[in-house]
């Protein structure tokens, strides 16, 4: 009785004051949603909904960034290394593994564990030496592009763990994709209808577990570092803890982005952790809402999505769109354009705790 | 046996001696008043209580137990809590938020509901619960914190200037919250500049003057004393 009364207690999680979005209306809209996620693939082509799971692989590590930035106030602009250590670790693991018995799906595990391990490293360094603010993005992005710099010079045919060739600028392909183990044969994970509807569970999953989490008791001590990191430590926490614990959470997702990623396409360059891609899920976050987990993922989903058609017309281009988008947010919208747009729908409403 | 001492206590910043020689000792259940001019080093002492910055040399011992080199937050896991001069609320989170993330350190989930509601009574916050705490009066602010820090049940409560910025009504109010407090056994350790706030308080006061203690006694005794007030007037050196 005792732990069925805590496991509703920690149901509830998933709507508080650290989340927008609550009761009977948000939660139909959130079924109509998923309802509609769940149908698109009936209606489209295969290879179409194969190619749309792209969008999907970058949610994770937005939310991660949602987390460590938007609630925890910590900038990183490192995300792109966590997830090219885990794109790079699964694609290492499986070209010596192979794709039998789940060994993808340990290997899968394994990456994701190796970059929160990474992040946990580095995160150490970071905040128990009370780096923060701007010399964190610094720290971070260097770290990134330390890597990327590092993985372009594995050209040689000595780089190369076990039967995995690192492959320099050129990049790592030819790993297998994510496999399921199952009675009469195993399910491969190609880019696409059933790898649609593995990364929409995992993404609905993760969102509702972070919905929890930041609801929770470690969520209100985040979010209170954000708010005045002095005052958390004289109400007695440890910040750096809950910070590391933040940023190797966050830092997991970016993985799980990373080796979602490099199953989906089977390829992995050292180009995902260079500079623009360091700063392309700045751009999404803060133009969502970086302060909430749904503004994160819808505001990062439609930008991504105008990123690619305007990729079309000349990568270039879109970059220069996406700058422009992020300084055009910073100056009109700083708390990002979803959160803008409700707050414009919901004029003349008190905005307090959980009103939005 | 003292619930805070300090033995030869010492800071300098550069050639800057902010912090000389101090020995104070609070009895437990007392209220304490720090007053000085500016610059007398009442900030900086308080900041060596509570870990914000280590001192060159001395001790720091708080109910018998050596915490010279404790981080901030064990020290206030000891029973130590701090009211700042410019309130340290979470701006953006609402005033109820504000005191859960404060009791939920050691108030179990089923009891919180109950304690916040009690101790938003006690602020006169009830009415402005779901307000953002970034909205409210000054004074309101300043209650908010002195919620917050009393919300960890500290032992000793430090008071950062608490009623900086008050009217004189919130003021006598903020002295009142306060006593109701001490009653309870709460010792408080204040540096505050308004004398009849200081008045209508301190059981003792201490005067520092240049970072060391200048002179100690009741209010009235203090009052009396020629030198504090030539020291306030600046006619006595160091």
């Amino acid at each position: 009785m005792n732990s069925a009364f805590r496991f509703t207690s920690f149901l509830k999680l998933v709507e508080g004051p650290q989340t927008l979005g609550k009761g009977p209306k948000f939660w139909s809209g959130f079924a109509l949603v998923l309802l509609a996620a769940c149908a698109y693939p009936m209606f489209a082509d295969s290879y179409d909904v194969g190619n749309n799971v792209y969008f999907f692989n970058w949610l994770f590590m937005a939310m991660g960034l949602s987390l460590i930035w938007g609630y925890g106030g910590s900038l990183s602009f490192g995300q792109t290394a966590f997830f090219g250590i885990a794109g790079y670790s699964y694609g290492v693991l499986t070209i010596n593994l192979g794709d039998a018995y789940g060994l993808t799906l340990i290997s899968l595990l394994l990456a994701v564990g190796i970059s929160a391990l990474a992040a946990a490293i580095l995160g150490y360094f970071l905040f128990f030496g009370r780096i923060s603010g701007v010399f964190l993005g610094i720290v971070t992005l260097s770290v990134t592009l330390v890597l990327e710099r590092f993985m372009a010079q594995t050209a040689a045919p000595f780089w190369a763990i076990g039967k995995a060739r690192l492959n320099g600028f050129n990049g790592m392909g030819a790993m297998p994709s994510l496999t399921i183990p199952w009675p009469g044969g195993s399910i491969v994970l190609y880019p696409d209808v059933t790898l649609y509807y593995v990364t929409l569970g995992l993404l609905a999953l993760c969102y509702l577990g972070l919905r929890i989490l930041v609801n929770s008791r470690f969520g209100n001590v985040i979010v209170a570092i954000r708010e005045n990191p002095l005052r958390a430590e004289m109400l007695g926490y440890d910040v750096r803890k809950y910070q590391l614990g933040t940023f190797v959470i966050g830092s997991a997702l970016a993985g799980l982005s990373g080796v979602l990623y490099t199953s989906w396409g089977n390829y992995i360059t050292p180009a995902s952790m260079g500079m623009t891609a360091a700063s392309l899920p700045i751009v999404w976050v803060a133009v969502g809402g970086r302060t909430d987990l749904t503004t994160t993922l819808v505001g990062s989903l439609g930008v991504l999505i105008v990123f690619q058609s305007l990729t079309i017309y000349g990568s270039q281009y879109a970059l220069v769109v996406m700058g422009v988008l992020l300084v055009v947010t910073v100056l009109v919208a700083p708390r990002g354009v979803v959160i803008a747009l409700i707050s414009l729908f919901s004029r003349g409403k008190p905005k307090s705790e959980g009103e939005l | 046996m003292a619930l805070l001492e300090t033995h030869q206590l010492n800071k300098h910043f550069g050639g800057l001696y902010v912090t000389g020689n101090v020995d104070f000792a609070l009895q437990p259940g007392e209220m304490h008043c720090l007053i000085g001019p500016n610059g007398a080093g009442k900030s900086t002492f308080f900041k060596l209580i509570l870990g914000e910055h280590l001192p060159d040399s001395g001790k720091i011992f708080y109910d018998g137990k050596d915490i010279t080199r404790d981080k901030p937050f064990e020290r206030i896991r000891r029973g130590i809590s701090v009211k700042f001069q410019v309130p340290g609320i979470f701006k953006e989170l609402s005033v109820r938020q504000n005191l859960t993330i404060a009791l939920q350190h050691h108030v179990a989930p089923r009891l919180l509901k109950e304690e916040i509601d009690r101790l938003l009574e006690f602020l006169k916050l009830s009415r402005d619960h779901m307000q953002l705490a970034g909205n409210l009066s000054h004074g309101q602010k300043q209650w908010l914190e002195i919620g917050m820090a009393v919300a960890l049940k500290p032992k000793l409560l430090l008071l950062d200037e608490p009623t900086a910025g008050m009217t004189p009504d919130e003021t006598f109010a903020t002295g009142e919250m306060l006593q109701a407090l001490n009653r309870e056994g709460m010792t408080l350790l204040a540096v505050e500049h308004d004398m009849a706030f200081v008045r209508q308080i301190a059981h003792q006061v201490t005067v520092l003057h240049f970072g060391k203690i200048f002179a100690q006694g009741t209010i009235n005794e203090i009052v009396a004393d020629e030198r504090v007030a030539a020291i306030y007037l600046g006619e006595v050196d160091a």
